[in-house]
C-alpha cells in the first residue's frame, strides 16, 4: 500500500478491472430489528475488483449492510461468502471499514496509526506510520490529540487508519460527508490510487457526482432491496429502475 | 472553650514544627493506604475492564457483587480479616496480625471491590465507543483491555484517588487488625479516636487536620484531572 500511495500527482490513473481479491457473494440476506425489516432479502454478487458505490435514500440500510458483510452484525437470515468463506475473523482481517461516524482513539495523531500498525504483523512500521502521515497530509498533526482535529482532519485519519492496515477489501461509509471541496479532492484522491491498486473498494455516497467520478458499477438499494446493480455509465445515463430514477432526481426520500 | 482554643494552638504547633509523633503516624497512614491502593489497583482495574468488555457466564453475578460489596461495613472487613488473621484463623501461622500488612489487607479488601465497580463503569462507557471500531480492526482482546486502560486513564485516575480517600479516613477494620500498637501500627485515625478518648485533644486536632488536608488534596486533584482531561481529551 505505501507504495501506491506515495505515487506523486494527480496523475490519471486508469484502473484495470480484475477479479477480486475476495469476491462477494450475499443470498437473500435479511435483517430484522425491533420488529422491523431493514433488509428483506438481499441478492448481491460483487465479483470484479471494480469500485462499487453503494447508493439509497436515508435510512436504505446502506450502512447495515456494510456491517452485515464486514460481520460486525449478525444477519437475521441468509448467507454472506467471501471468496467461498463465510464471514470470520481471519476474512475480517483482510478488510478495513472507515465508518460513518468514525470513532479515533483518545490518543495522538500518530498513536492512532501505530495502534493499527501494531495489530498486523507489518515489518519497517516506523517507514510506514510516517509514510501514513505524509499520505494523509497530518504529519503537522502528528502529536495533536486525535478527538480535537477538525471533521476533515478525522476522516483524514480514519482513512488512513483504514489504509495502514493494508485491507484487500475497503468498505468507506459516506468518507467525504461534510468535507471541503479541497479535502474531499484529497481524499478521492486516495481512493483512486487505491483502487488502482487492486484493492475492492465498496463506497456509500450521496454524491452523484462522486459516484460519477469513482464509481465504476452501481448497487442502489431501496425499501430493504437491490432494485438496481448496473454499471456507472448505465446507471447515471439510463437507470433501469424507477426508483434509482426517482432517486436521481431527488424525487423519493424513502 | 479556652481549652478548645488551647488545643487548636498545640495542635498548630505540632503541625508547623513536624512533630516526630505526629510525622511517623501520618507516614504510617500514608505508607498503609498507598500499599493498599497498589494491591487494589493491581487486582481491581483489569478485573474491571474485563467485567466491562468480557461476556462470560456469571458475569452479572460477578457485576452485582462487585457494585454491593462497594458498600462493605469496614467493621465486618475488619472482623474477617481478624478471624482469618489470629493465631486460631487459617492464616495464623502468618503471625501478620497486628502488623501493617493486616491494614494493608484489610484496606484493600474495603476499596478492592469500589475500584472494580467504578473501573468496570468508566471502561463500559469508553467500550461502547470503541466496541465496533476495535471488532473491525479485529484487536484481541488483552490488546483491547490495555487500551481501554490506557486511553481512560484519566478517569481511572480519579477512580483510584477515590479509593485512596476511602482507605485513608477509614477507622474501623484497621483499628481491629491493626491494634493501634504505638509506633507499630498507629495511624492517623486510630490516633485520632484514642487521644480523644484520652482527652488529649492536641495531637488528635493535629492529626485531624493533616487527614482534612488530605481529603483537600485528593479532591482538588480530581477536580484538576476531570479538567485535564476535559480540555486534553474532550472535543
Ligand atoms: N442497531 C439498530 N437498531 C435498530 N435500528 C437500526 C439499527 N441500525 C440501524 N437501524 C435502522 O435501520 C435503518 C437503516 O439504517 P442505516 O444506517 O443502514 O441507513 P443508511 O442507508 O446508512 O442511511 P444514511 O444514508 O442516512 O446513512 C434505519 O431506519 C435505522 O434507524
Ligand atoms: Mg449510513
Amino acid at each position: 500500500m505505501s507504495e501506491v500511495l506515495s505515487f506523486p500527482g494527480h496523475a490519471p490513473l486508469k484502473a484495470r478491472t480484475g477479479r477480486s481479491a475476495l469476491p462477494l457473494s450475499v443470498r437473500q440476506l435479511t435483517f430484522r430489528t425491533e420488529g422491523i425489516d431493514i433488509l428483506r432479502g438481499v441478492n448481491l454478487s460483487l465479483e470484479s475488483n471494480d469500485l462499487t458505490v453503494l447508493m439509497g435514500p436515508n435510512g436504505a440500510g446502506k450502512s447495515v449492510f456494510l456491517r452485515l458483510i464486514h460481520g460486525l452484525l449478525q444477519p437475521s437470515s441468509g448467507d454472506i461468502r467471501w471468496d467461498g468463506a463465510p464471514l470470520s475473523k481471519a476474512v475480517r482481517r483482510s478488510q478495513a471499514l472507515v465508518f460513518q461516524k468514525p470513532v479515533l482513539l483518545r490518543r495522538s495523531v500518530r498513536a492512532n496509526l501505530s495502534f493499527a500498525l501494531g495489530l498486523r504483523g507489518f515489518v519497517n512500521r516506523s517507514a510506514r506510520l510516517e509514510q501514513a502521515l505524509a499520505d494523509s497530509g497530518l504529519a503537522d498533526l502528528a502529536d495533536r490529540p486525535a478527538r480535537v482535529l477538525s471533521g476533515g482532519e478525522q476522516q483524514r485519519l480514519a482513512l488512513a487508519r483504514a489504509l495502514i492496515l493494508d485491507p484487500k477489501v475497503l468498505f468507506l461509509d459516506e468518507p467525504t460527508a461534510n468535507l471541503d471541496p479541497a479535502s474531499v479532492l484529497m481524499i478521492e484522491d486516495v481512493i483512486g490510487r487505491v483502487r488502482a491498486s487492486g484493492v475492492k473498494i465498496i463506497l456509500v455516497t450521496h454524491d452523484a457526482h462522486q459516484a460519477r467520478r469513482l464509481g465504476e458499477e452501481v448497487v442502489f438499494l431501496h425499501k430493504g432491496r437491490v432494485s438496481e446493480h448496473s454499471p456507472a455509465d448505465l446507471f447515471f445515463n439510463q437507470p433501469q429502475s424507477a426508483e434509482a430514477e426517482a432517486y436521481l432526481n431527488g424525487k423519493i426520500l424513502v | 472553650m479556652q481549652d478548645f482554643a488551647h488545643s487548636f494552638v498545640l495542635a498548630g504547633n505540632l503541625i508547623l514544627q513536624a512533630d516526630a509523633a505526629l510525622v511517623e503516624i501520618v507516614g504510617l497512614s500514608l505508607q498503609v493506604t498507598a500499599t493498599a491502593l497498589v494491591v487494589s489497583a493491581a487486582i481491581g482495574l483489569p478485573l474491571g475492564a474485563i467485567l466491562a468488555i468480557a461476556r462470560f457466564p456469571g458475569r452479572m453475578v460477578l457485576v452485582v457483587l462487585s457494585n454491593a460489596l462497594m458498600g462493605l461495613p469496614p467493621v465486618v472487613v475488619g472482623l474477617t480479616v481478624y478471624m482469618l488473621l489470629s493465631n486460631a484463623g487459617p492464616l495464623g501461622v502468618l503471625g501478620l496480625l497486628y502488623t501493617p500488612t493486616a491494614m494493608v489487607i484489610a484496606q484493600s479488601i474495603l476499596i478492592t471491590p469500589i475500584i472494580i465497580a467504578l473501573t468496570r463503569q468508566v471502561i463500559a462507557d469508553l467500550h461502547q465507543d470503541y466496541s465496533d471500531t476495535f471488532r473491525s480492526m479485529v484487536v484481541p482482546g488483552h490488546t483491547a483491555v490495555a487500551a481501554l486502560l490506557w486511553d481512560a486513564r484519566y478517569s481511572l485516575m480519579t477512580v483510584l484517588l477515590a479509593g485512596f480517600g476511602r482507605a485513608i479516613a477509614e477507622v474501623g477494620a484497621v483499628m481491629i487488625v491493626g491494634g493501634n500498637i504505638n509506633h507499630v501500627t498507629r495511624v492517623m485515625t486510630t490516633a485520632i479516636a484514642l487521644e480523644t478518648s484520652k482527652g488529649e485533644l492536641a495531637l488528635a486536632l493535629a492529626l485531624g487536620i493533616v487527614l482534612l488536608l488530605i481529603a483537600f488534596a485528593v479532591n482538588g486533584s480530581v477536580a484538576l484531572l476531570r479538567g485535564a482531561e476535559r480540555s486534553l481529551v474532550r472535543v
